[in-house]
């Protein structure tokens, strides 16, 4: 038996495809040795430019630079390009490291089973290999770099940001952007009418997905037992009227709300005033603005948790009712000791997922109230901003992205650590290879 | 009747009304003569059909390019992020490879993070590059974002489907790309079903993504569009909005019927039984 493994990884770890020439598979070997050459070209030539980019993100102002007698304009560097190019290129190095630790593992593997007298596969065989035992390889590539390219380069382009000062007037490609580590964070917390706002909002964010979470879930499942108790005729006509909300879109619903409680016009006023009572300034005053939300919130939320504690109750079994009503026990008492503690056992998570979508619920503050009426002393915020609604302004139309970077980062840190609680319980992650 | 249950039915009737009362007075809106907010009666006097003409012979906004926009935002999107969904979910649900943990994990971690964060990114990149105002950005993250939300869901209903299914058509001699377009696609049409309506849902309503995203009238779709004709601070066009909005609902009203008995099971899926 001749050895080969020390020779075949050896030279792998050369120079790409040595090994695999070592092991007569040519035409996998010149695949690799390309994959090296395009490589290291392209370090030599490009890595170190798009590191230092990444580092100083651009050292030349746009301006105007005296050449000879003359001044020239020059364009400059564009920090955000040459962050975003720094960001590819480390991706680009981590691939690059991969496949070839890939490499030196297939050499490695193959001069083994030479070793054992197995021969080498030829290029075919390794072609109809990858259709078959990489597979699930094989189908994951589009969804995996789509999700790379769009969710997750992206959230790492917004953690960076975090930690500059892109935010107006310092915006490129007029200015240069530069890193200033904590200082973002601590002007947000620290400093003045920063902090006011942030604590003001983030105080109202909790209040309200509070207050919107219990409110849909008492209504939906008060109005589910309603349905579901002995004797109520037309259970079927109630249900399918009561999903109206849930199926309406809610774009238009809340657009429809919002001319509905019109101040002036809204026909809610209107009939205000026809039984001789005044109209009230349903989103323009910031007490009855956050009143209004959270009605107008429950309207839309509560049917859904109507449907799911109608599905839960058909399950609880009757002979726990038969037995209470054996004993004579009161149906408020039955209520409390039998179907409420089992339909909150059954929808705790969907609690925890409720809190955290209201927590996130951009559309019904933006579309209902702009988050509006302003209050004097928010920046860039009103009397119903949620954290994201507030993120959402700072972005489009007040350029202080560093500040909505470091928002979102809060908001991850809330919502990771709801979800986390949650998914701990998710049975699809849990259970997975119970039914094989 | 017992007392109890006459309460019931006055709860329920107050209940029905408040939730059918918007939806009729936005129909009746639409229908009316004039175009102001303001109406002496919910139901018109005189009915008219006029302001679902206008919608498409109107010329200060373009309503019919926006419908074709959106039909083609939301198709689109259906198509790309039902097909990653059910490659990547199949993968992560029947296959045991190296990475798979691991991808799972960060599946989990990346739904945790507010949607909006990446929606901001992209939104910023695409502004410094001067890509802005395209819908191929939209349908592009609207499908990705889809496989990432829901591929639990589709991964718990893969998880379901019997193996012996599948190991069968294997000793018979099937491919793996075989197994998965002639016994496993088939067999998750339901949840196909189920998937690609809701992204299409997803897309055809979405605001918050398509706001940052489309710069110009005549690339908006619906959401954007209506959005911005409520929000004129002059608006004369109510009427107009109310067709506009009746319009943007119908479709989404005939997919809800039809999603109806998917529904429970589809919210309940990643949820835990106790």
């Amino acid at each position: 038996m001749t050895k080969h493994t020390p020779q075949a990884t050896m030279l792998s770890t050369l120079f790409m495809g040595l090994g695999q020439w070592y092991n007569r598979q040519f035409i996998k070997g010149i695949l690799f040795a390309l994959i090296e050459i395009i490589g290291i070209y392209w370090i030599v030539t490009r890595l170190a430019d798009s590191v230092r980019g990444l580092v100083t993100l651009g050292d030349t102002p746009r301006g105007m630079i005296k050449v000879g007698k003359v001044y020239q304009p020059v364009d400059g560097d564009h920090s955000i390009f040459l962050m975003v190019e720094g960001l590819i290129s480390l991706i680009f190095v981590l691939l690059f490291v991969f496949v070839y630790a890939l490499c030196i593992r297939d050499a490695r593997i193959t001069a083994n089973n030479r070793e054992q007298g197995i021969e080498p596969h030829s290029f075919s065989v390794t072609l109809s290999n990858i259709a078959n035992k990489n597979f699930p390889y094989l189908i994951l590539v589009i969804p995996i770099t789509a999700a790379i390219l769009l969710t997750v380069m992206p959230i790492i382009f917004s953690v960076l940001v975090a930690f500059t000062d892109f935010a107006a007037p310092i915006l490129p490609p007029a200015k240069l952007v530069s890193w200033v580590g904590f200082d973002v964070f601590n002007k947000l917390i620290n400093l003045g009418s920063w902090s006011h706002t942030l604590y003001g909002v983030a105080a109202w964010t909790v209040v309200w997905a509070i207050i919107a979470t219990l409110s849909t879930y008492l209504l939906g499942t008060i109005v589910a037992v309603l349905i579901q108790q002995k004797g109520i005729r037309l259970k079927t006509f109630w249900r399918t009227m009561l999903i109206i909300p849930f199926a309406v879109p809610n774009l238009v619903s809340l657009l429809v709300f919002r001319n509905l409680l019109n101040e002036e016009f809204g026909p809610i006023n209107q009939y205000l005033e026809l039984i001789g009572l005044s109209g009230l300034p349903w989103l323009n005053d910031p007490t009855w603005a956050r009143l209004t939300v959270i009605f107008v919130n429950l309207w839309l939320g509560f049917p859904l948790i109507m449907i799911l504690v109608s599905g839960i109750l058909t399950t609880i079994p009757k002979d726990l009712y038969e037995a209470a009503d054996v004993d004579g026990a009161p149906r408020f008492y039955v209520f409390r000791a039998i179907t409420l503690p089992l339909v909150l056992y059954s929808t705790a998570p969907i609690l925890i997922m409720q809190f955290a979508s209201n927590f996130n619920n951009f559309n019904v503050i933006f579309l209902l109230t702009n988050g509006n009426p302003v209050v004097p002393d928010y920046l860039y915020a009103g009397g119903t901003d949620l954290l994201v609604t507030w993120l959402y302004k700072l972005t489009l139309t007040n350029n202080q992205y560093n500040f909505a970077s470091v928002l979102s980062i809060l908001i991850f840190i809330i919502i990771a650590s709801l979800s986390i609680l949650n998914y701990r319980n998710t049975r699809s992650f849990k259970e997975e290879d119970m039914i094989q | 009747m017992k007392l109890q249950h006459f309460i019931t039915y006055v709860i329920l009737i107050l209940l029905t009304l408040s939730v059918v009362y918007p939806a009729l007075w936005i129909v009746m809106s639409s229908l009316k003569e004039g175009n102001s907010l303001y109406s002496e009666t919910l139901i018109p006097r005189a009915f008219t059909f006029d302001h679902y003409k206008d919608l498409f012979t109107n010329t200060r906004y373009q309503y019919s390019l926006w419908y074709m926009n959106t039909i083609k935002v939301a198709v689109l999107s259906a198509i790309l992020g039902t097909i990653m969904t059910m490659l990547g979910s199949y993968a992560m649900a029947r296959f045991r490879f190296v990475g798979r943990k691991f991808g799972l994990m960060g599946m989990l971690v990346l739904n945790m993070f507010p949607s909006f964060m990446s929606l901001v990114a992209i939104y910023i990149l695409l502004l410094q590059f001067e890509l802005l105002n395209s819908h191929w950005a939209l349908i592009l993250v609207y499908s990705s974002g889809a496989f990432i939300s829901n591929v639990f869901v589709a991964k718990g209903f893969y998880d379901t489907i019997p193996r012996s299914l599948d190991e069968a058509a294997r000793i018979d001699g099937a491919s793996h790309w075989k197994v998965f377009t002639s016994v496993m696609i088939p067999l998750s049409k339901p949840m196909l079903t189920y998937i690609s309506l809701v992204i299409f849902n997803g897309a055809w309503v979405d605001f918050i993504f398509a706001r940052l995203i489309l710069r110009t009238a005549d690339q908006e779709t619906l959401a954007v569009g209506l959005y911005d004709i409520v929000n004129q601070q002059t608006s004369t066009d109510f009427t107009f909005f109310a067709a506009g909005a009746v319009l943007l609902s119908v479709p989404v009203l005939l997919l809800f019927v039809w999603l109806q008995r998917f529904l429970v099971d589809g919210l309940t899926a990643g949820a835990s039984k106790g």
